[in-house]
């Protein structure tokens, strides 16, 4: 995996990208600003919601036990995978089992997470993925770049000719959304009215009644959860809640923070089979692949309270200038590099902890309120003493030699001074406009640099202090 | 009050002028002003990048320059240095299991103060005889923003200067990409923030750009001046010194 810096340089240099993301980002940050604003109980509904989620995990064995027991006695199968590839696995072989030939797929990151699509084309096996940004990446052979809108790099003439190249009958195609929309349409009508397997993930699962719940705007997600014969839900172990009451707050806070709605379109709810009505076979994957160990750490395992809403995304303004290929991870933006690096046990995405200036405008919009900036910085030390590699040799060392330095009021009086003196020759009118080496190479490329031609301490020993 | 200065390092090495002029308003308000000149830095560049076992011995120095029973109250010119102390502190000493000095914490944190909050929040006063004669364009910090939520403070102090033309910065609560460390450990985004700040600055036509933390202002100050664009930083406390000659 490349580092974050130089995969987001890489992204940066696309002025279509940035403009995309710039156009997007802002529209959608503006809209939730604006549905957040008509509730006065917004920041109780928050604080409801981090109580929630953080007592549903507090007895996570307990609750997922218990929704266990719940969706067996409705029907359905649960089976657990304590890792990505028993989770793939496992989904690969209960699709043979049902002698389908193809799958299709809604709202599932977990699938991309735990390789699910490369296991099923190994097998021999087609996944077709139904939600339309899903279906516009799938098409492409590329990947998503943010948790709720996928295609949100892609803008809508990128996405006609796409669809003229892939789509059959679409060589009229305009770029009219509409249009767009019912090309798509027809595409995937076909695939809903043959399949006879889905895979789905979801939103939340409710440990007391075993009902599975998938929130969306399209409606395609109904689809793939009512009409084929076998329904898979692949889940990560974090998506339980105790009660079905605990409902009431996340759909609230749900679609407000993530499409800026007051209420999603499509709420889809289930509780194991009904005999004669949709799926007559139902299994839940309940995934764990590092999530456990996410959960021992006391200040990191708030990353598991996530809702998948990506308000911190679009708030980001990191994320909005690199976009979400720039993480290289399932979950991009400020709370994928919280939950990325944790997931993989800070064997990946090692960088990611600094992907951030720690603005603070993450934690100001999370609906859980996830304290994002603290846990980057957790992050951050458990990468230093846990690792090695990523940050360098040389950045551990000047470090530590800039605490001896600092540490001492002599020495740092000395480096003051050192510095000016050594600065001099390169100033120009108080000011350093050359490109320095090392370190500060990245600063000087497009910054000044000022210096001036006292410290604060030389002019208050000056003029304020009073004689020995 | 006996005020003590918390110059920050960044202040004292690269922006002396915001400190004189934090020691000039405080002390026309009649307060007495004091330097331990024992402090050096807080220690936030080490514990925002990962290097919090370095950063104790900094935070332990920090609680030793001044707690001082004669100091009423600490000010610094920066959001981003009082939240440290504020916010970091008292995790990093629990954190480390250091009993004594998370005591004394207890007792000095809530007593240090950025400069705008502890004007208008703690002395009550917004209007300090400034003149300013100058279209500027105020950059809310985003530590002083979100973690000390210092609010309006600023502005109702910037609102009182004689001869201001204060203009709306669009986006003003966007970062400005400074970030510590992140400005080099992540040069091209920081550069990328940077220039759309700088555009909406230059869109507003102000001559100034103001901000309580000199660290964004080494970040806007330096794009603006490599850019020659014709806009000079300058810290509110230097705007709220300034006279009429």
């Amino acid at each position: 995996m490349t580092s974050f810096p130089a995969a987001a340089s890489y992204e940066l240099r696309d002025p279509q990208l940035r403009h995309n993301l710039r156009k997007a980002t802002h529209t959608i940050r503006d809209k939730r600003a604006r549905v957040i604003a008509e509730l006065d109980d917004w920041e109780q509904l928050r604080e409801a919601g981090l109580r929630i989620k953080s007592r549903a995990l507090r007895h996570l064995d307990v609750h997922l036990e218990a929704l266990e027991r719940a969706v067996t006695g409705a029907g359905g199968v649960v089976h657990w995978a304590p890792d990505a590839s028993a989770a793939s696995r496992l989904v690969t072989d209960l699709v043979k089992a049902t002698g389908a030939t193809d799958v299709i797929k809604v709202k599932a990151m977990v699938t991309e997470e735990i390789g699910l699509d490369a296991a099923l084309a190994a097998s021999g096996l087609r996944a077709h993925e139904t939600d339309l940004a899903e279906l516009i990446i799938q098409l492409a052979g590329d990947r998503s770049s943010h948790i709720l809108v996928p295609a949100i790099h892609l803008n809508r003439s990128e996405i006609r000719a796409l669809f003229r190249d892939r789509l059959p009958g679409t060589e009229e195609l305009s770029d009219d959304p509409a249009a767009l929309a019912e090309a798509a349409r027809r595409y995937l009508r076909e695939k809903f009215l043959t399949a006879r397997v889905a895979v789905s993930g979801a939103n939340f699962a409710i440990a007391e009644t075993g009902t599975v719940c998938v929130v969306e705007s399209e409606g395609n997600g109904r689809m793939c959860t009512t009409l084929p014969q076998t329904l898979i839900t692949v889940m990560g172990i974090e998506k339980v809640l105790p009660h079905f009451k605990d409902l009431e707050v996340m759909l609230q806070l749900l679609p407000r923070s993530s499409t800026a709605e007051r209420m999603n379109p499509y709420t889809s709810l289930w509780t194991g089979i009904t005999p004669g009505d949709g799926p007559q076979e139902f299994h839940l994957v309940l995934v764990d692949a590092g999530r456990s160990e996410t959960l021992a750490d006391q200040v990191g395992r708030q990353a598991l309270h996530c809702i998948r809403c990506s308000a911190c995304l679009n708030v980001c303004p990191v994320y909005e200038r690199t976009g979400g290929h720039a993480y290289q991870s399932v979950y991009p933006g400020p709370i994928g590099a919280i939950l990325t690096p944790q997931l993989a046990r800070l064997k990946d995405g090692a960088s990611l902890p600094w992907a951030s200036s720690l603005c603070g405008a993450c934690y100001e919009v999370c609906p859980v309120k996830i304290d994002i900036p603290t846990v980057l910085v957790h992050l951050r030390g458990r990468v230093v003493r846990e690792t090695r590699g990523y940050p360098g040799r040389s950045e551990r060392a000047a470090m530590r030699a800039l605490t001896a330095v600092l540490g001492d009021r002599r020495r740092y009086e000395l480096a003051q001074r050192a510095a000016r003196l050594g600065a001099w020759p390169l100033s120009r009118d108080g000011r350093i406009e050359c490109r320095l080496p090392g370190p500060l190479a990245g600063w000087t490329l497009v910054r000044d640099l000022p210096l001036p031609s006292e410290t604060f301490r030389e002019w208050w020993r000056a003029h304020r202090r009073a004689e020995p | 009050m006996r005020v003590a200065l918390f110059i920050t390092c960044l202040n004292d090495t690269l922006f002396p002028d915001a400190g004189m002029a934090t020691v000039e308003l405080l002390e026309q308000l009649g307060h007495q002003v004091e330097f331990p000149e024992e402090q050096t830095c807080c220690g936030q560049m080490h514990a925002n990048s990962g290097y919090e076992r370095e950063a104790l011995p900094l935070l332990a120095r920090f609680v030793r320059a001044f707690s001082s029973d004669r100091i009423e109250a600490v000010v610094a010119p920066s959001g981003s240095c009082v939240a440290m102390v504020r916010h970091h502190y008292p995790r990093l000493a629990a954190e480390a299991g250091d009993r004594d000095l998370a005591h004394a914490l207890a007792r000095l944190a809530p007593r240090v103060f950025e400069l705008s909050e502890f004007l208008v929040g703690e002395l009550g006063v917004e209007d300090l005889g400034a003149y300013y004669p100058h279209r500027v364009a105020y950059h809310p910090s985003c530590h002083a923003l979100r973690m000390l939520r210092v609010g309006d403070a600023p502005l109702r102090l910037l609102r009182r200067v004689r001869g201001i033309d204060l203009v709306e910065l669009p986006d003003a609560s966007t970062c400005c990409g400074f970030g510590g460390t992140f400005a080099v450990k992540n040069a091209d985004t920081s550069a990328a923030m940077l220039a759309d700040k700088i555009r909406s600055i230059l869109d507003t036509g102000a001559e100034v750009c103001a901000a309580l933390d000199s660290s964004c202002l080494l970040q806007i100050g330096g794009g603006l001046d490599r850019q020659r664009a014709g806009v000079r930083t300058v810290h509110v406390a230097e705007i709220l010194a300034a006279r009429e000659a």
